[in-house]
């Protein structure tokens, strides 16, 4: 039996040679549309336009052979829960053409985007989803080999693993920092979660320790929600110091594990330094990231604004009023699929309405969740006014529970639509 | 307010069977049908919903909108919207959309399984 890489290189293999062939008859007859990234955003997107149009030719680009999900990878940290939950194959995309190679640049005019491997591949419209870079040229000292010694984990993974087993290891007594960088960013309430389980495992295994998160922000998501919460459970535990009390991180020392803020220094045992983020790598060589490291786009058709037949979704585009969340990803990326599935068949594209839901453990069944509807207005995305809104500050724990047990089924459900 | 309360249509509804699917508007959806295949033709704002509401298989605690007819969907969002019927999301989501956006999604949605979960 051949090896499913094997399969894999044949197929790409022989969409690139019919490509080549006759370009012309074969836009027509099955236009080609690369989707680059299977995460949350692109994997959603390859699957409903397959789902849309069965005679659209569809390629998946992905180096990785397994996703990590970030959602619930707190609740890995905090010993809650396996790194096997957060594991997805691409075992169950059909007759998508996976391609396991990285994309390293793209030809627009030619509309070409070229692997790792130096293949070309030929594309009546791309969509390009390649997630966030996290920026080691942002904190003085914080770069790839300091990310080793206090650990980001703002990619689930060994990242992930590095942090919880760090947290395992600390004495009672410890003092673990958190910095948060500025908006926007993955996963504007992910932070405050983190924060949460983190002083959930504390309280529970090691009481006499400390948390303190070093903000680079004066307001965060769902805060009123979350400090309500933290002085109900963790009374004591939790310090967290905004930007204007000196809690924007500049600078690091792996050394000593120190955080260096406009206002003094700060000495960790455990420092878990999330970095200012930008669109992935790719986006900034494919010259549809703009001088904020974000991709600018069309509402409704989710097209670079910057580069023609090139579409983003996720959270490397500016989705104006979207925060940058699985929800978010794979909402964006179903109506882009509808935009793109028109446009290659000379249709008009509807104007899309998002949803995004993000949930936040604040405690094992402790949920708290924070919603909105979204519409093109403007050239953005923007929120529908009067929708929306954070859970109420005031619940029985019933509902918080309730919450908790749907965050959980969020996630069966989402990832089992991306990734089958 | 208990977590009963808060829990699904499909608890308080019992044994109700579901209605038939395609009850509603069977002219558009004709007309929808001939054009493009099923997914095409998602009213805008229906494709968010299976991010949570998945196959009635998965089993999960969030309702799945399967064998729902329109005309229910579409009053169980003005009971939403109006805070007739307590939710947890629901109620913040409802709110988002129009009368009409929500007969349009409801038809889409009360459209057969296949038409939204389909695998490729
Ligand atoms: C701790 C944490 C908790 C979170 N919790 C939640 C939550 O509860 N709910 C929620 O909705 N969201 C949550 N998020 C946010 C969520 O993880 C992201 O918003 C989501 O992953 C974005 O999806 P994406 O597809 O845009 O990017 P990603 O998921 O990062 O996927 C990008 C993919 O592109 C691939 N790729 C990159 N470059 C290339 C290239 N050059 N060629 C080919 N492939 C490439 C990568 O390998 C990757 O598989 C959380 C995030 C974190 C960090």
């Amino acid at each position: 039996m051949p090896s499913r890489r094997a399969l894999i290189g044949g197929a790409a293999a022989s969409v690139a040679a019919t490509v080549l062939a006759a370009p012309h008859a074969r836009a027509q007859v099955q236009p080609q549309v690369v989707v680059v990234g299977g995460g949350f955003a692109g994997a959603s997107c390859a699957r409903a336009l397959k789902q849309l149009d069965r005679d659209l030719a569809v390629t998946l680009i992905e180096p990785e052979a397994a996703y990590l999900a970030c959602p619930f990878s707190n609740a890995v940290l905090a010993g809650l829960r396996g790194i096997e939950a957060q594991t997805f194959g691409y075992d169950r995309f059909g007759d998508i053409g996976l391609i396991r190679k990285g994309a390293v640049a793209f030809d627009a005019g030619r509309r070409r985007v070229r692997l790792d491997d130096g293949t070309d591949i030929a594309y009546a419209r791309l969509v390009l989803a390649p997630g966030v870079d996290l920026r080691f040229d942002a904190l003085s000292g914080y770069d790839e080999a300091a990310a080793e010694v206090m650990p980001h984990a703002w990619k689930a993974g060994p990242q992930t693993l590095l942090l919880r087993d760090q947290l395992t290891a600390m004495p009672d007594g410890g003092v673990v920092i958190l910095s948060a960088p500025a908006n926007p960013f993955r996963c504007p309430p992910g932070p405050y979660e983190r924060a949460s389980l983190i002083a959930h495992y504390l309280k529970t295994s090691k009481p006499r320790s400390k948390l303190i998160i070093l903000d680079a922000k004066d307001a965060f998501s769902k805060q009123r929600l979350f400090e309500a919460a933290w002085r109900e459970l963790y009374p004591g535990l939790i310090e967290w110091v905004p930007l204007s009390s000196g809690g924007r991180v500049t600078e690091v020392d792996p050394a000593t594990r120190t955080l260096v803020t406009e206002f003094g220094s700060h000495k960790a045992d455990i420092a878990n330094v999330i970095p200012p983020q930008r669109a992935g790598r790719i986006a900034q060589s494919a010259g549809v990231a703009d001088q904020t490291g974000w991709c600018p786009i069309d509402p409704i058709t989710f097209e670079s604004r910057l580069q023609p037949a090139i579409h983003v979704v996720g959270d490397a585009a500016i989705g104006g009023a979207m925060p940058k969340s699985a929800f978010s990803a794979n909402a964006q990326a179903k109506a882009c699929a509808a935009a793109v599935a028109a446009l290659v068949r000379e249709r008009q594209p509807a104007s899309p309405k998002l949803i995004n839901t993000c949930y936040s453990l604040v405690a094992p069944g402790y949920g708290i969740s924070i919603a909105g509807v979204y519409q093109p207005r403007d050239g953005l995305l923007a929120e529908v006014e009067g929708a929306g809104g954070t859970s109420p500050l005031e619940a029985p724990l019933s509902v918080r529970e309730l919450e908790a047990a749907y965050a959980e089924d969020w996630f069966r459900t989402i990832t089992s639509e991306v990734f089958g | 307010m208990t977590s009963h309360d808060l829990r699904s249509s499909k608890d308080r509804r019992g044994g109700r069977s579901p209605a038939p699917a395609l009850l509603a508007a069977p002219v558009l959806l004709a007309v929808l049908a001939a054009s493009t295949p099923g997914w095409a033709d998602a009213a805008p704002g229906a494709a968010a919903c299976t991010g949570c509401h998945g196959p009635a298989a998965l089993g999960s605690a969030i309702p799945s909108l399967d064998g729902h007819a329109a005309e229910d969907i579409v009053a169980q969002m003005q009971a939403f919207r109006s805070g007739e019927r307590k939710a947890t999301v629901m109620d913040r989501i409802a709110r988002g959309y129009t009368e009409e956006e929500t007969r349009a999604i409801a038809e889409w949605l009360a459209k057969p399984e296949a038409a939204r979960h389909a695998q490729p």
